[in-house]
């Protein structure tokens, strides 16, 4: 559903709504997935992406979003010098995620390391600052940032779905949507709650502290 | 939030209200929040785009490639042309003005999309100040153009690697020529066929950014669909009735948008950006770029 705070705006540092605000966004989302700035991180971009995104600023700003910068934060002119003091590694690679018309033109594989924590999102840019993360770690996912995102996964575990549900309604949060996935039967469980307010450190903490939930983090709404 | 014209302007006529109201009512409900939140956010918006107009026209901006810059001024204190001291010419320069802001890695408001950014607040702020309109008008039209541009986005394209530049300053034009025609007083069929009008001439708009910078044509681009919004909004206030409904120009530009060729999709592969001056500008200046 599109709201006309994603078509008037954002408020973003230019060049492109797509190629600047957009991968920020998908940086910020990445950034997420391990709980914080990374130490490494590789990007991978494709179609459009690469071959337009060096004049837009795409590595500049998918840099800024993995620092925790937002589309209209000013410093991501110099996001590459800042990743540089910040201790942050970078690489850029040009790729081919699929087929031209399977896969969006503006799309990207980010892969993201921090601690113990590595992630790898596949994700696009799809026009007016609007994202979509489509891949979380090899499960498919429609992430697109528009809610605060609980993301986990957990051994599967019968009567897991309902702990979890009830751990973020006794904390009065709203969930408006809920999306599991397996690889395979018996195999981890891969959880993606869309909520209506954030969930607090508190509630995060409780979620983690189960003992069959692996990992979890917080997306934080990227979007107006 | 609506996914056609036609039923967003059924619901305005059947509340006998204007498609600002039907547009707010919608994110509210939508959204969780209320109207006066969302005019804030709106509000906030405007005050930006101002401020990129007023930035772009002082004159001294260019963008890191150096390609483009200083126009905006350059129009508006021209004394030659046949527009000079109308509203027509000093919206040229105001969406000028926002562009260059773009280019020059300000901020900006993408509507909808940082690549068509200079239309939409050219249109309004400039027929807003030719008629002393408050800014609650200019607010309210915001509204009505976000709910033009949320229609595109579910039925078309916002992004000009799908569809071109149609998708980018095309679909700002639209956003203007409804928006800009409400905000005069139109009524909500007005809005449609403003938005028709203006939707049909950036049919097969292509994306040729020169070596993929947001600079030429984009920036000259801008003026000219501010234009063809005017344009729009003056036969639509006339009562002028486009034939084909607003929606169906709207998916027409969707399709048109999927069947273009890739080399015209935001590749710089095509367009201007393959012509021998295209080449040479982008090849010197992406190196400026990577010095600088």
């Amino acid at each position: 559903m599109v709201s006309l705070l994603d078509i008037i705006g954002p408020v973003m540092v230019g060049p492109s709504s797509s190629h600047t605000a957009g991968a920020c966004r998908l940086g910020l989302l990445a950034r997420g997935l391990v709980g914080g700035t990374p130490e490494r991180a590789h990007v991978e971009l494709h179609g459009s992406f690469a071959r337009t995104g060096e004049g837009h600023g795409t590595d500049k700003a998918i840099a800024g979003g993995l620092m925790g910068f937002r589309p209209d934060d000013e410093r991501l002119r110099s996001a590459l010098e800042i990743a540089e003091r910040e201790g942050l590694a970078y690489t850029f690679a040009k790729t081919t995620l699929g087929e031209e018309g399977l896969v969006h033109p503006n799309s990207v594989r980010i892969t993201v390391d921090r601690g113990d924590r590595e992630a790898v999102m596949t994700g696009s840019s799809l026009g007016a600052g609007r994202v979509m993360v489509t891949e979380i770690d090899g499960y498919p996912v429609e992430v697109s940032g528009g809610y605060d995102t609980l993301v986990l996964v957990a051994e599967d575990v019968r009567g897991s779905v309902a702990r979890i549900a009830n751990i973020l309604s006794d904390d009065g949060l709203n969930i408006a949507t809920l999306r599991l996935t397996r690889k395979q039967r018996g195999g981890d469980a891969f959880m993606v709650i869309e909520l209506d307010h954030a969930p607090s450190e508190a509630v995060r903490d409780e979620i983690r502290a189960l003992e069959w939930v692996r990992w979890a983090f917080r997306l934080d709404k990227v979007s107006a | 939030m609506y996914r056609s014209l036609a039923s967003a302007i059924a619901a305005a006529k059947a509340a006998n209200t204007t498609l600002a109201q039907v547009a707010l009512t919608a994110e509210s409900e939508d959204s969780g929040r209320s109207i006066d939140d969302i005019r804030g956010a709106l509000a906030r918006a405007l005050g930006i785009m101002r401020g990129a107009i007023e930035r772009g026209l002082a004159g001294d901006l260019r963008s890191a490639s150096g390609l483009v810059g200083g126009d905006a001024a350059k129009l508006a204190a021209s004394t030659n042309g046949p527009l000079v001291g109308t509203v027509f010419g000093d919206v040229l320069a105001r969406a000028l003005a926002v562009q260059e802001v773009n280019a020059a890695m300000g901020v900006i408001v993408a509507a909808p999309t940082a690549g068509g950014a200079g239309v939409l607040p050219a249109v309004l702020t400039g027929l807003a100040a030719s008629r002393h309109l408050a800014d609650d008008a200019v607010i309210d039209a915001l509204a009505t153009a976000g709910l033009i541009g949320a229609v595109v986005a579910e039925r078309a394209s916002l992004s000009g690697a799908e569809g071109g530049c149609q998708a980018e300053t095309g679909a700002a034009a639209g956003m203007a020529a409804g928006a800009g025609t409400e905000m005069l007083g139109g009524t909500p069929d007005q809005v449609g066929h403003a938005v028709a009008l203006a939707q049909q001439g950036t049919l097969g708009l292509v994306c040729d950014p020169l070596g993929g910078l947001v600079e030429l044509p984009c920036v000259f681009r801008n003026a000219t669909g501010a234009a063809i919004a005017l344009a729009a909004i003056e036969m639509a206030l006339a009562g002028i009735a486009f034939a084909i409904p607003a929606d169906e120009v709207i998916d027409t530009m969707g399709e048109i948008g999927q069947e273009m060729d890739v080399r015209y999709r935001e590749t710089a592969g095509g367009g201007l950006a393959a012509t021998p001056t295209g080449r040479r500008l982008a090849r010197e200046r992406l190196v400026q770029i990577k010095r600088s």
